[in-house]
């Protein structure tokens, strides 16, 4: 298939839908968000149409500053460990028979069908010390007697990773299918042994998909709101629980927007900054 | 058909029909006008199920007003939405119980439409603090029903009731409680003040507030759960995941009735009380329906149904209930309640919502 640049104004006219989607759905929400976190805040109602910096004022302190940090660790955390688990099992599963990557991709699609809230609550009975997994382990004789495994950064950690591997396994599939076995056969030819050959010739081939893979979990993950607040403690709570509390249940809604706003741009500046450092190493 | 097609008919008689046929479809609500109906909105789950079985389809026999029940959330979230709406002239619900926070705020942007007690008959009834008044004396809810958060525990776990809220701050319940998450559900700073301070006037000044708020920060080693989901705790109460905290006294009866092991106590410093209105937002045109539904509720003999039936405490004087002293002991208790300081919500919110999170997260 040949791809040629649209000629005439009407060959744009496939865009005209999505474009409407995205301006409506995303453009116009969006740009109510900004103008809220100017308005006045009416402590004992709602708020008044201004343009004040109060509550971009109030969101730079200490305080804020260290919940910020923790859920970008957060994220950074996650995405991290999903690609850790996800590369090496799509490489594999790439590898495998027909019907062995069909079983798995329907197993990890189902995954997907699954809500915040179900994975959430499953892992924090899977967690808990009166039905969680550790009973398992006093049954056989590893443990003496069943803890409590939540709340705790790990909690958070493993259903979130949970959550987000059928993402990164689904993303890195189709680039490691069409990754070309020829290499890998030359690099074993030439005396790599198999695991010598995976991360001196498919990692670097991979470069740029992988670093794709890791901001869009790493995105993903920073919306997360729910399970932070199932599994974790109150220190583990990200910036999302707090701009859900200001806008639920403190009906602060220019708060909670200039958060909100706050959290896209830094997010937006520390993807810039990765595409930037990955084009500074590519150029090298 | 020709002649049809031929008929003359006026250029004024297609754009008075077209205009016609235009506001009918426009205003759906004048097509069943003949039909009365009221949208209420009742916290969803349990509490709204016992109306939907116990309530709504006695008062529809009665008035003829037909009733979709609407589940609201607890907390704030159900202001905000009726605030959101109110702005762009719709009314989710048009009568809707609201805590009392929600309430206050709710006064100060005028989003409560003025009751008529003239239209109320039954308001006289009420106990006059459940009835919530704009300053210039204008009546902005009426009192629906009054609740009670407690000190519950398994009994599994704990065999013996505790019967103080410092059982909170003991150290042997290191990871054993379930606390709500908001400074304006949980009421702790109340409850601390009561406990150790010696009233809810320790709450007065910043400075008492400060002190309170150290107090109350000895209890975080203790918290297993910071809950703003009721399900959330209310499951890993029965299970004994999480043996005590604080929760509704009603829900808790309920539980306790269907054989859990749980168990509620008022604490001898006082359970916490809070009340629920029932309010009409400024945007509801239903406004002679959502009197009629209010009196009804206000009758002594509905209150009654209320309190054998969902667990609630009446807003409704005393002696004019049917209740026997068994049955009005099981939704109250004799012990002065821990009574929110509502004024702190509305004028010091935000400083304490921003003191309370760097309480908890910090």
């Amino acid at each position: 298939m040949r791809r040629e640049a649209p000629q005439k104004l009407s060959d744009y006219g496939p865009l005209l839908f999505p474009a409407g989607m995205l301006i409506v759905f995303f453009v116009i929400p969006f740009a109510t968000m900004i103008a809220v976190s100017f308005f006045k805040r009416d402590p004992a109602g709602f708020y008044s149409t201004a343009f004040v910096f109060d509550n971009y004022a109030r969101f730079l302190s200490l305080f804020f500053g260290k919940v910020l940090g923790f859920s970008l660790f957060l994220a950074i955390a996650v995405a991290i460990c999903c690609i850790l688990l996800a590369v090496p099992f799509t490489y594999l599963l790439s590898r495998a028979s027909r019907r062995t990557q069909v079983v798995w991709l329907v197993g990890l699609l189902s995954v997907l069908s699954l809500s915040e809230v179900i994975i959430g609550f499953a892992w924090s009975t899977l967690f808990s010390r009166t039905a969680g997994i550790t009973n398992l382990l006093v049954a056989i004789g590893l443990m003496s007697q069943p803890v409590a495994l939540n709340p705790s950064l790990g909690a958070v950690l493993t259903a979130m990773v949970y959550q987000a591997l059928p993402y990164t396994v689904l993303v890195l599939y189709p680039a490691l299918v069409r990754l070309d076995p020829t290499l890998t056969e030359a690099a074993r030819t030439l005396g790599a042994s198999p695991i010598k050959s995976f991360f001196t010739v498919v990692v670097p081939a991979l470069r740029n998909t992988i670093m794709a893979t890791l901001i869009m979990v790493f995105i993903f993950a920073l919306g997360s709101y729910l399970l932070p607040q199932i599994l974790g403690r109150p220190q583990h709570w990200t910036l999302s629980v707090l701009i859900t509390d200001q806008a639920i249940y403190q009906s602060n809604m220019p708060f909670a927007a200039a958060m909100a706003v706050f959290l896209v741009l830094v997010t937006l500046a520390l993807v810039g900054l990765t595409l930037l450092a990955g084009r500074k190493g590519e150029a090298a | 058909m020709r002649d049809i097609l031929n008929a003359k008919m006026s250029r004024r008689g297609v754009l008075g029909a077209g205009a016609a046929g235009v506001s009918l479809l426009a205003m759906p609500s004048i097509l069943r006008a003949q039909e009365k109906s009221l949208k209420i909105g009742v916290y969803g789950g349990y509490f709204k199920d016992s109306f939907d079985k116990n309530i709504f389809p006695e008062f529809t026999k009665a008035t003829g007003i037909a009733v979709e029940s609407v589940a609201e959330p607890t907390g704030e979230a159900w202001l905000v939405q009726l605030e959101q709406a109110a702005r762009a002239g719709q009314a989710p619900a048009d009568v809707s119980m609201m805590s009392q926070v929600a309430m206050l705020k709710g006064q100060a942007t005028e989003l409560w439409a003025p009751l008529d007690t003239g239209k109320i008959k039954n308001a006289s009834n009420l106990l006059d603090r459940f009835v919530n008044k704009y300053p210039d004396g204008r009546v902005a809810g009426i009192g629906a029903v009054a609740w009670y958060i407690t000190l519950v525990t398994n009994t599994d776990v704990y065999k013996e009731a505790p019967d103080s809220w410092a059982a909170f701050w003991d150290p042997a319940n290191a990871d054993k409680l379930g606390l709500l998450a908001l400074v304006s559900n949980s009421f702790l700073l109340e409850v601390t003040a009561k406990t150790f301070m010696g009233g809810t006037n320790a709450l007065d000044t910043e400075e008492g507030i400060l002190k309170t708020f150290e107090k109350l920060a000895e209890v975080k080693p203790n918290v297993a759960l910071w809950y703003r989901d009721e399900a959330q705790f209310e499951q890993a109460l029965k299970s004994g995941e999480i043996p005590m905290g604080q929760y509704y006294h009603d829900v808790t009866g309920l539980a306790a009735a269907d054989g859990h092991p749980v168990r509620s106590t008022f604490p001898k410093e006082g359970g916490i009380q809070d009340s629920g209105c029932w309010a009409l937002s400024r945007a509801s045109n239903k406004v002679e329906e959502a009197h009629v539904f209010i009196d009804y509720m206000s009758q002594p003999a509905i209150q009654a149904i209320l309190s054998r039936k969902v667990g609630t405490a009446p807003t409704v004087k005393r002696e004019l209930l049917d209740l026997t002293d068994a049955e009005f002991a099981a939704v109250s208790s004799d012990i002065e309640p821990i009574v929110p300081r509502y004024d702190l919500y509305q004028t010091k919110s935000d400083w304490l919502n921003q003191k309370w999170t760097e309480l908890i997260v910090g």
